[in-house]
């Protein structure tokens, strides 16, 4: 069953963390909004997918390969916007290598000591970085994602920890109501979840990130930390919202309470308390309900 | 009449198939407050009518025991009744369309509200899988934030033995915490 939705409900930085967290192998599409007149159950303009506009293609939960729809995405296109190859470089490659794939295209450039295998590979990494990123910044669009649909096999692809890509995305939202609408009340607190050390593996944190690590503590709200480290709110709200993504922390109730933040726009209800029933007629319920 | 009432609370979004759980189970027809939505509302496009106060099912085990199942309405504007309906539940379901994405960042706002309410058992049915466009469990489970703890249980609100199945994971949940206090 594809994943399919817009990304107006459901973001790229979620999406990504989902494929993330589930460790999926497939490919992301993303297309051009064709209104279809109708509106879907929340009253958005219901949408059917149009001309791919980028497709993101993931191996057991790692970015491998991106590309915008229309852009040249072949070794030699890819080199030459790194500025590895020039125009004349490029053309001059592409008319001798006519039908030849990215791999064996690399063999030959890195034999024939035009670049290395190692700026082959970063190369390809920031060229996948650069549309991923750019696509970070949609907020409408259908999506689909086909499970264990891949690049064809000649492509070169470069595995990429998601996590370092949500929180490089969640530094360059600019839209404060995004933020606020996650994270709408600084009063609660943060803490690691299980297995921190494997999960901070291989991540790049800014120095500015570090420090609100350092204060992950469920005694200590998120305000608190904010100006333990003198952050506007902007500022913290940017950064707990990307390592919340990533999975490297969660919000809690202040005080380490098990619960999760008021939701946005409600004032934080009154605590009903339980009902008195005891086992037994727990027992006879369910005695009841299997004989329906 | 019964010595003892029991009360489960179904809720979750609008349209995402509240009424056509209880109905499935209640030995009574659902007394329902439904009303015919506006013309020209988003609503409308989605189904004809909604429940704007609560659904009513009632299921009895014996002369001396009933459980009753109220639906909340799903449309905010009605969150007013959440509260009422909230007091003095044993449990709670929170049904989410599978196939509606547009729905669930509702429907986790639905959740949290209710588990600030009470911390009473709950569990999460993700309604119309079978459907093509259903997201499965384990995604479900990630786009909502759902605890490993908390059981995400596929769902057919039309379907009786989907809802009964449901409704005993939920008393189940009910059972291990009485054990575990």
């Amino acid at each position: 069953m594809p994943l399919k939705g817009n990304l107006r409900d459901f973001s790229t930085t979620q999406l990504l963390n989902l494929i993330n967290l589930a460790g999926k192998t497939g490919t992301l599409f993303i297309f051009e909004g064709i209104r279809t007149g109708e509106k879907d159950a929340i009253g958005g303009d219901k949408m059917k997918p149009g001309a791919e506009r980028a497709r993101v293609a993931f191996k057991s939960g790692k970015l491998i390969a991106a590309q915008m729809g229309g852009e040249g995405n072949d070794l030699v296109s890819v080199l030459n916007k790194a500025g590895k190859l020039t125009d004349n470089q490029a053309k001059l490659i592409r008319d001798r290598a006519k039908n030849q794939g990215d791999k064996a295209l690399a063999m030959r450039l890195i034999s024939a000591n035009y670049i290395s295998q190692k700026e082959i590979v970063s190369s390809v990494q920031q060229h996948t970085l650069d549309v991923v990123y750019n696509l970070l910044s949609w907020h409408e669009g259908p999506f689909t994602f086909e499970d264990n649909i891949l690049p064809d096999g000649d492509r070169i692809l470069v595995p990429i920890d998601l996590e370092n890509v949500i929180i490089e995305g969640a530094r360059r939202i600019k839209e404060i109501e995004e933020l606020n609408e996650h994270l709408p009340d600084l009063d609660y607190a943060l803490k690691f979840p299980e297995n921190p050390r494997e999960k901070f593996k291989g991540i790049h944190l800014s120095v500015e990130e570090w420090r609100v690590v350092s204060f992950v503590n469920p005694k200590n709200t998120i305000r608190q930390i904010a100006k333990a480290n003198n952050m506007s709110e902007i500022e913290i709200r940017r950064i707990v919202y990307g390592l919340e993504q990533a999975g490297l922390v969660e919000l809690v109730r202040p005080g380490g309470k098990s619960g999760p933040p008021v939701p946005p726009g409600k004032t934080p209800p009154k605590s009903i308390p339980k009902p008195q029933v005891q086992k037994t007629v727990v027992n006879k319920l369910i005695d009841r309900i299997r004989q329906l | 009449m019964a010595s003892q009432t029991v009360k489960m609370v179904i809720t979750g979004p609008f349209s995402a198939g509240k009424t056509e759980f209880i109905s499935s189970i209640s030995e009574i027809d659902v007394v329902t407050t439904e009303r015919g939505i506006s013309e020209n509302t988003a609503e409308k496009a989605v189904k004809e009518s909604t429940t704007v106060a609560m659904d009513f099912g009632r299921i009895t085990v014996d002369d001396e025991l009933v459980l009753y199942l109220f639906g909340t309405p799903g449309q905010r504007r009605f969150d007013f009744m959440w509260e009422i309906l909230a007091e003095g539940m044993l449990g709670f379901v929170v049904m989410v369309d599978s196939t509606k994405p547009e729905t669930f960042r509702e429907a986790k706002s639905i959740l949290e509200t209710f588990r600030a309410y009470a911390s009473t058992p709950y569990v999460v049915a993700a309604n119309k899988q079978d459907m093509q466009d259903a997201w499965n469990t384990d995604d479900l489970r990630i786009a909502l934030r759902i605890e490993d703890s908390v059981k995400l249980l596929p769902c057919n609100a039309t379907s009786k033995d989907s809802v009964k199945a449901v409704l005993l994971e939920l008393l189940y949940s009910i059972l291990e915490e009485m054990e575990e206090s």
